[in-house]
């Protein structure tokens, strides 16, 4: 017999992610997700672990039940440890402070390139999406990590655009392009953890959450997945992640 | 126009424009409409703050009612404002990392019908650039080195915008960001004073960058305080005097979006337009248009239909973040 499962696809994505992150590290969050996983993971397993924001912020203090609406408002300072411009807080980045950059996305590729410009051809767009923020800076210049739904319309074989590069062509095609640092460490969605292999760069599945099977990723994946048979399960949520989560989100806004 | 001939204005062309602005210490208090007069049609106008904060609101109200043409317009993340300047037809090209409401409104359906249309332009560079951009434009360098970009669509898209360099020293391959010199900043404080030393509390965004690279800047302020109170915090001045042309004195003068620590966003607002602009963009746009931009008479007019409710509700969240 099946126990009923008694969290959200969101509260699986964000125990899943918030997991992989370690006590220590920089981590550069978007809102939504990654700023639940990473506020989880300081109130579970990493209380030295410090958020960054895009908007200029490092070290927020996450009030729970007041989830700042975007990066980039008062809400998103609150009891920071520092302020500073916006350019200067993403070349942080560059510098190399960053551990983990930590976001969501629209579309994604069997080499981790992510899409959130364009649906179809850029030239003629079906669905002009809203850009790439700093998602191509974050991308670009420090590992990362991506929380997203795991459906087959975004998880597609080439992204239409190549927003913010994961292992482009994979190979070694990201550091001939001239990206020499960061790239794309893992991909959690609400059926697997998706990791990259070391020399194709293609995605493949490092474990599958509790009571998913193996056909389920196939059938929602747009390209064929390596899913080894040794493959690793995760662990269902635990009662102290769930009760961290639910305190940090009340109204389950981000969590529904 | 001679900057729209060159993607990087020549240095000696300007340091002629800075040479010629009167950069001696003067009260440059002006109205909205006098300072509107700054902006010429053609002209590439930065806005200072980013997303829903420290919005040059009142200032882009002046200039969709001064009717202005052609403007090229650039920001960090662009959020409802950039509707406004698509609507208004005073801007159809913007430069930005990111444009919509904001994330809990999801795509902006204003932003999508004119650019699918191909009726605006939304030229689209990551953040960090923009943000170095506007950087060499302040340094008075030329280009400005970067790590990103390189190796995505974003890079390719922009064409002959970007180049490829090689490092002189180390051999690396990087991307050549264009030094950005704004023609005008519209740049929105809590407070300064008449000569237009800014003092700005919170998230600093770009203004800092863009008030040096811009060859005018046109301050919109909360509040005008004595140059006294100034002197008395030099450490707080953000902006100095001689990079300002105008000041004007607007309460609320990024409403609906929020100044820091003074009133948060109008969230019931953005809502209304969010709503208003789903099924028919174009038309909902518009009627906003009308009702905020055309219809009041003056910037007090405009607050009066935010609402006195509105108003106190945004101010009381603001001034929360003084209260933890």
């Amino acid at each position: 017999m099946t126990e009923r499962k008694n969290y959200t696809a969101s509260e699986l994505l964000a125990v899943m992610s918030a997991r992989i992150l370690k006590d220590g590290q920089i981590v550069f969050a978007g809102v939504g997700i990654p700023l639940l996983a990473a506020t989880l993971a300081q109130g579970v397993h990493a209380p030295g672990l410090t958020i960054l924001f895009e908007g200029g912020v490092i070290g927020p203090f996450v009030v729970p039940g007041e989830l700042p609406p975007s990066t980039n408002e008062q809400r998103c300072t609150r009891r920071a440890n520092m302020v500073l411009p916006i350019t200067d807080v993403l070349l942080l980045l560059q510098r190399g402070y960053i551990d983990v950059g930590f976001m969501g996305g629209a579309q994604i590729d069997r080499y981790g390139n992510l899409n959130s410009s364009y649906i179809g051809d850029p030239e003629k767009p079906a669905i002009r999406l809203p850009g790439t923020g700093g998602g191509n800076d974050i991308s670009s210049l420090t590992q990362m990590i991506v929380a997203m739904k795991h459906e087959k319309r975004r998880f597609v074989n080439k992204v239409d655009f190549i927003t913010s590069p994961g292992f482009i062509d994979g190979g070694s095609s990201r550091a001939d392009s001239g990206l020499i640092a960061g790239g794309m460490f893992r991909v959690v969605t609400d059926l697997a953890i998706l990791a990259f292999d070391d020399d194709t760069k293609e995605m493949k599945v490092l474990a599958l959450h509790p009571g998913v099977d193996p056909d389920e990723v196939r059938d929602n994946t747009g390209f064929d997945i390596t899913i080894p048979d040794n493959v690793g399960r995760t662990d269902p949520p635990q009662k102290n992640e769930l009760a961290v989560l639910r305190n940090l989100d009340p109204e389950r806004l981000y969590t529904a | 126009m001679m900057a729209e001939e060159t993607l990087v204005l020549p240095h000696l062309e300007l340091r002629r424009r800075t040479a010629e602005r009167d950069r001696g210490l003067r009260e440059k208090v002006m109205s909205l409409e006098e300072a509107a007069s700054f902006v010429s049609d053609g002209d590439h106008v930065a806005l200072g703050g980013c997303t829903m904060s420290r919005t040059p609101t009142a200032m882009i109200w002046a200039l969709v009612r001064a009717k202005k043409k052609n403007l090229v317009v650039s920001r960090s993340i662009m959020s409802s404002e950039g509707e406004v300047l698509y609507g208004s037809g005073i801007s159809n090209h913007v430069i930005t990392s990111w444009f919509s409401q904001g994330i809990v409104w999801g795509v902006s359906k204003v932003m999508r019908h004119y650019t699918e249309s191909g009726e605006a332009r939304f030229d689209e560079w990551s953040h960090m650039s923009i943000g170095l951009r506007y950087r060499a434009g302040a340094m008075g360098i030329p280009y400005m080195p970067v790590r990103s970009m390189i190796g995505s669509g974003v890079n390719e898209r922009l064409g002959d915008e970007v180049k490829e360099v090689i490092c002189p020293f180390t051999d690396e391959r990087l991307l050549a960001l264009p030094a950005l010199n704004p023609d005008v900043a519209l740049i929105h404080v809590q407070r300064a004073d008449a000569y237009g030393n800014a003092q700005l509390d919170g998230l600093q965004f770009m203004d800092i960058d863009i008030a040096m690279a811009a060859n005018r800047v046109i301050l919109t302020t909360e509040q005008i305080v004595s140059n006294d109170s100034i002197r008395r915090r030099p450490d707080h001045t953000r902006i100095p005097f001689f990079t300002v042309d105008a000041v004007v004195e607007v309460p609320y003068g990024s409403a609906p979006h929020e100044c820091y620590g003074v009133y948060e966003p109008f969230f019931d607002h953005m809502d209304t337009l969010a709503e208003q602009t789903k099924k028919d963009p174009e038309a909902g746009i518009k009627k906003y248009l009308d009702d905020f931009y055309y219809g009041p008479s003056s910037w007090s007019g405009y607050l009066d239909l935010l609402g006195a409710d509105a108003i106190v509700d945004a101010s009381r969240r603001g001034r929360s973040i003084y209260n933890d």
